[in-house]
């Protein structure tokens, strides 16, 4: 492995406009400008995307899956957050 | 910091699988669950960037406008394919660089189609119908692989197949209906590819070591001959409709079963072409070696002028 070896970037398209932007893959390039040259062509090709959004990799912090189930269970155990919970009675309507 | 039992995360793993739940990059997996996808995957990467060399030898002689722009897409394609899938390897922990230098030292392999020669323009016909479609038939189950990254870029890739296919056959096509040395182009190039397509979806299943574990773990949803067979019933009737014959003497269709049964494979071939004497082995992995250095330069260029520019951002 050389020291030359690009850095790895996240690469972030928009579909279209009203829509955000969604993770689609990596890719590597010399800086952010390059990323979003070479994003261009590796993951836009058939119009996928309006808009790109590029990141480095080692920038991205993430939640730790062997800790999901305590990071997310506060909102398991709350299901009055939910319209479902809760009983109308009959001839209630727009509510 | 937990205890963390090696056979009851194994356990819980196998569970996760069984019950359809993809595996993400940061999630406990199996060591040779990881090895095997890292095989896998930097293996199929390899197969799409050498897949360009034996197209790419004929985008300045197509025949016309239109095809050059077809050939020149498709192959462009290719290379996307290729970056989709060395991106997949490194969310497993490979790196980059380490997996290209492994194919350039002939450690890793790619699909041994690639090992053939391109001899006529025919044969970008036959390789878009046969080669890409034995790739799509190999690659549209892997689009529920259990392994997510790899998954998301088969989507991508196999929607992207389907013009490398059709665009195949319409050149065969054409050349079927032309003229009688048209139509013996297209004839000799089915002739010389057909075999080695067959062979593209990898030994026996008796002879296939990594097929039980790999279809346990759902990298792989049917076996090599179930793959192989559901090709050759597809494409017969797509060489009969255009007058084209399969160079297969023992081909029989079987009115009970509704396939055919086809000849014996050349095994002898195949391990020939995978251990590196097919008649292109080493031209291949030279262009791809050439092609690395004589790109060194820009590589160190454009990572002087990155640090320039940040240098100057941060003054
Ligand atoms: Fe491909
Ligand atoms: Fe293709």
């Amino acid at each position: 492995m050389s020291k030359n070896e690009w850095p790895l970037w996240e690469v972030f398209i928009r579909s279209k406009q009203g829509l955000s932007h969604k993770h689609v893959g990596s890719l590597r390039a010399a800086d952010a400008q390059m990323a979003v040259e070479n994003a261009r062509d590796v993951y836009t090709r058939r119009s996928e995307g309006i808009s790109i959004w590029v990141i480095e990799s080692k920038d991205v912090y993430a939640s730790d899956p062997t800790e999901a189930d305590a990071l997310f269970e506060p909102a398991d155990s709350k299901v009055y957050r939910h319209p479902t919970f809760y009983d109308v009675p009959d001839g209630i309507s727009h509510m | 910091m937990k205890d963390f039992d090696t056979a009851e995360l194994e356990r819980k793993f196998q569970e996760k699988i069984d019950k359809d739940i993809k595996i993400e990059p940061k999630d406990w997996m199996p060591d040779d669950y990881r090895q095997t996808l890292i095989r896998q995957i930097s293996q199929h990467a390899h197969s799409e960037i050498v897949g360009m060399l034996p197209e790419g030898n004929w985008i300045t002689r197509a025949p016309n406008l239109r095809r050059k722009a077809v050939l020149l897409a498709k192959v462009q394609d290719e290379a996307g394919h290729g970056l989709y899938l060395y991106s997949a390897t490194e969310t497993l922990g490979a790196d980059r660089e380490q997996t290209i230098d492994d194919l350039h030292s002939g450690k890793a392999k790619y699909s041994s189609i690639f090992n053939y020669p391109t001899v006529s323009w025919a044969d970008m016909g036959a390789i878009g119908w046969l080669v890409d479609g034995a790739a799509i038939m190999n690659q549209v189950p892997l689009c529920r692989c259990s392994y997510g990254p790899y998954a998301r870029a088969m989507v991508r890739v196999c929607k992207e197949e389907s013009f490398h296919q059709r665009q195949g056959f319409e050149i065969m096509m054409q050349l079927a209906g032309g003229t009688p040395e048209q139509k013996a182009m297209a004839q000799d190039a089915l002739n010389r590819f057909w075999w080695p397509s067959l062979m593209m979806f990898g030994p026996n299943d008796a002879e296939s070591k990594h097929t039980a574990q790999s279809v346990k773990w759902k990298i792989k949803r049917h076996t090599n001959d179930e793959l192989r067979q559901q090709f050759v019933d597809v494409t017969v009737p797509q060489a009969e409709m255009i007058g084209l014959t399969i160079p297969d003497k023992d081909l029989k269709f079987n009115a009970e079963t509704g396939k055919y049964s086809y000849g014996e494979i050349d095994w002898t071939e195949f391990w020939e072409v995978v251990k590196g004497n097919g008649p292109c082995n080493k031209e291949r992995v030279d262009a791809r070696r050439k092609a690395k250095e004589n790109g060194e330069w820009v590589r160190e260029a454009a990572n002087a002028f990155a640090q320039k520019r940040a240098l100057k951002k941060s003054a």
